[in-house]
């Protein structure tokens, strides 16, 4: 990321309501060519709210977004020439063949005919989806529809791409076929947004936003946004997990505990001090077999540090 | 432009290719319906049981009877002995007419008096009881017409020869009143109306549900051009209807056709728009096809009855005769009755032809601003 490249998608002041509902609460970020910009956060906190008024199909209240210094609000046709949006579930024509959708969509966006050949050829076979340009979309995995979903979206070669959960409910094959293609359009200066809901995925990201309740609380690097988290963490490894964590929450001097399967995540304000008062506190409650290690945060932890409650 | 319809329309007919059914589910309802409607839909009424209480037993007396008989709109399925006999035919729906011929039948009609007659009639279907009855009046007309000129001939030479005036009702345009002719062009209109109303709302609301519609609104294409693209399918899909209808009232039940295929091409084009228009609107206030049906449901019955198909305008109070005015389907039926019958063209016709542009106009204006404003939220 150079400094002195003008950001792609620059959001200010950005507001919508439905209702009652404050669902985005004023945001502002910029995204720079060839970022991968993350969007995490709880249910309902306004990711997909943001990316659909990104994506120019739905009007903000109040607040300016622009695209490549297009003004999406005011002049959505033309930024939408620059992006791509795949909403959390790609409307794909089930009863059209692969083929036919990537034809469809290229038509669409008017890419020349050998540009069109090319690349669907190129994106397809990126996405394991060679030798099945015949099968009718309805007849693909879930998996597969979402890769075909993101053929289509990348057939017109955008500047920006818009991406809200594009991988969940996919195999794993699947989803390291996907970053293998959204790593290639990052080299090639592509801006991608994408919301996700898993950690592992966050942790790939070029820089994240936190939202929670409609606000970005926090916004920066995976590395940068662990060292700012409080306090340090621990690892507590044992046979019942549950039991550590009932032990241990709410002691003086835990910030937080968190489960994490076969161990738990305990945030204290002062590692040194606080190792041997949880020792004696597990022996307490008869939990002979617990160990503790430092633990390097992920985000998930981090998360849950900043905003009190986990993601996604 | 041309370019982005263009692909919705390839797109439309690739999809249209796909579905084998398709042609089933568009024509084979629709050639059904129309054969059912065209022998259902009827307003004459034969054989009509019957049953006599003949208390005269006279020879005019049974000759108003055969005559009855002999019109085959009647069929005289019990000779009731008595009054309470008579009465209870018609409360366990034996017959549905009762003819009633006082003793003195003959003896009045001999001397040229009032010869009296009873007729009851179950009203409980007034439709059928009425038809009935006029057919009575009729045949009992044609009875004592010969009668008095019959005794005219007995009383030739006599001064006084009784001078009858008749009435002679001669109807225009469909001599024999075949309501056949009346209703077949009527089920053509109201059988493309259902159809596409129902197909273009359909179309619509399901690319919504799919979540396409999202997927199409952030590509460059315009809501006009995405529009034109949905509806162009089902306006060429109601012509082709409508020419197929056309077909089979002409050609299997022998609707006359004497007016001007262009006229009712024109006729057909803007009930189309219309009627297109009506379910792009319909889709701009439904999000699944649930709700897409069941307005569906609402609107089109009542466009329906309130056309005139079936039940006469004039007779609607004054409320429901307003509402016909925004009907297309009352002006297309005006429009397709005269051109099928009356073979009148353009300079009578055009008021009906412009109150249905005028409905295209409108409709199509407010469901595109109403998709337009479908997209932002
Ligand atoms: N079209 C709409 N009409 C009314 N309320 C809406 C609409 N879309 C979103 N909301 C509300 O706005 C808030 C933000 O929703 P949004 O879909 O942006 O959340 P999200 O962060 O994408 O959540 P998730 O992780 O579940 O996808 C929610 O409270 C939601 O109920
Ligand atoms: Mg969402």
């Amino acid at each position: 990321m150079s400094a002195n490249a003008a950001p792609t998608i620059r959001v200010s002041g950005l507001t919508k309501r439905f209702g009652a509902v404050h669902a985005v609460r004023g945001i502002d970020f910029e995204v720079s060519a060839g970022e991968i910009f993350g969007l995490v956060g709880p249910d309902g906190a306004g990711k997909t709210t943001t990316m659909r008024m990104l994506a120019g199909v739905l009007r903000p209240d109040a607040g300016t977004l622009s695209i490549d210094g297009i003004d999406v609000a005011r002049d959505p046709e033309k930024a939408k020439l620059h992006l791509s949006y795949m909403p959390q579930r790609f409307g794909l024509y089930e009863d059209l063949t692969v083929g036919e959708n990537v034809f469809f969509y290229a038509e669409l966006f008017a890419v020349p005919r050998r540009e069109r050949v090319a690349r669907s050829a190129e994106l397809l076979h990126a996405a394991g989806l060679e030798g099945f340009e015949r099968r009718l979309a309805g007849q693909l995995s879930g998996g597969m529809k979402q890769k075909l979903g993101l053929v289509c979206a990348l057939i017109h070669t955008p500047r920006v791409l818009l991406l809200d959960e594009p991988t969940t409910g996919v195999d794993p094959v699947s989803r390291r076929d996907f970053w293998a293609i959204l790593y290639r359009l990052r080299e090639s200066g592509v801006s991608i947004v994408m919301a996700t809901a898993y950690m592992d995925e966050a942790e790939r990201c070029s820089r994240l936003a936190l939202f929670h309740s409609g606000e970005v609380r926090h916004c920066d690097t995976p590395a940068r946004l662990k060292a700012a988290m409080p306090g340090a963490l621990l690892a507590v490894h044992a046979a019942q997990p549950r039991a550590v964590h009932r032990a241990l929450a709410g002691l003086p001097g835990v910030l937080g505990a968190l489960l994490m399967g076969d161990r738990v995540h305990v945030r204290v304000d002062d590692a040194a001090r606080r190792v041997p008062e949880l020792e004696t506190a597990l022996r307490t409650a008869g939990i002979a077999d617990a160990r503790i290690d430092p633990a390097a945060p992920g985000i998930e932890d981090v998360f849950v540090a900043l905003l009190g409650t986990p993601a996604g | 432009m041309f370019g982005r319809v263009g692909v919705m329309l390839v797109k439309e007919l690739l999809q249209l290719r796909r579905d084998r059914t398709a042609m089933m589910r568009l024509i084979i309802p629709l050639v059904v319906q129309m054969l059912m409607f065209g022998y259902a839909a009827t307003f004459t009424v034969h054989h009509v049981p019957t049953t006599v209480l003949d208390l005269d037993r006279s020879a005019p007396s049974r000759g108003l009877v055969s005559h009855f008989v002999a019109s085959g709109r009647f069929d005289v399925v019990d000779e009731a002995q008595s009054q309470s006999q008579l009465q209870s035919d018609i409360d366990h729906n034996v017959a549905v007419v009762g003819i009633v011929i006082h003793a003195g039948f003959a003896r009045d009609l001999g001397s040229g008096k009032t010869a009296p007659l009873q007729v009851v009639v179950d009203g409980t279907n007034s439709n059928t009881a009425l038809i009935a009855l006029g057919y009575v009046n009729q045949i009992v007309a044609q009875f004592s017409a010969e009668e008095v000129a019959a005794l005219a001939r007995q009383a030739a030479g006599a001064a006084r020869a009784p001078s009858g005036v008749t009435l002679q009702v001669v109807p225009w345009f469909n001599p024999g009143l075949e309501d056949t002719w009346f209703f077949i062009p009527g089920i053509i209109g109201s059988l493309t109306l259902m159809q596409v109303v129902s197909l273009t709302a359909f179309a619509i609301v399901r690319e919504r549900e799919v979540g396409t519609l999202e997927q199409i609104l952030v590509s460059p294409i315009r809501s006009v051009e995405f529009i034109l693209g949905k509806t162009v399918p089902f306006f060429l899909i109601g012509l082709a209807d409508i020419a197929l209808v056309c077909a089979i009232g002409i050609l299997w039940f022998k609707v006359p056709f004497i007016g001007d295929p262009a006229v009712l091409l024109a006729g057909s084009a803007l009930f189309l728009l219309a009627v297109v228009g009506m379910g792009l609107l319909l889709s701009t206030y439904s999000h699944t096809q649930q709700q897409a049906f069941a307005l569906n449901f609402f609107f089109v019955n009542p466009f329906f009855i309130l056309s005139g198909f079936a039940f006469p305008i004039a007779a609607m109070p004054k409320v429901l005769q307003w509402f016909t005015l925004i009907n297309p389907l009352r002006y297309f039926l005006i429009v397709i009755r005269a051109v099928f019958l009356k073979g009148v063209g353009f300079s009578v016709l055009w008021p009906d032809l412009a109150a249905m542009a005028a409905l295209a106009l409108v409709m199509l204006a407010v469901s595109v601003s109403r998709f337009r404003a479908s997209m932002s939220s």
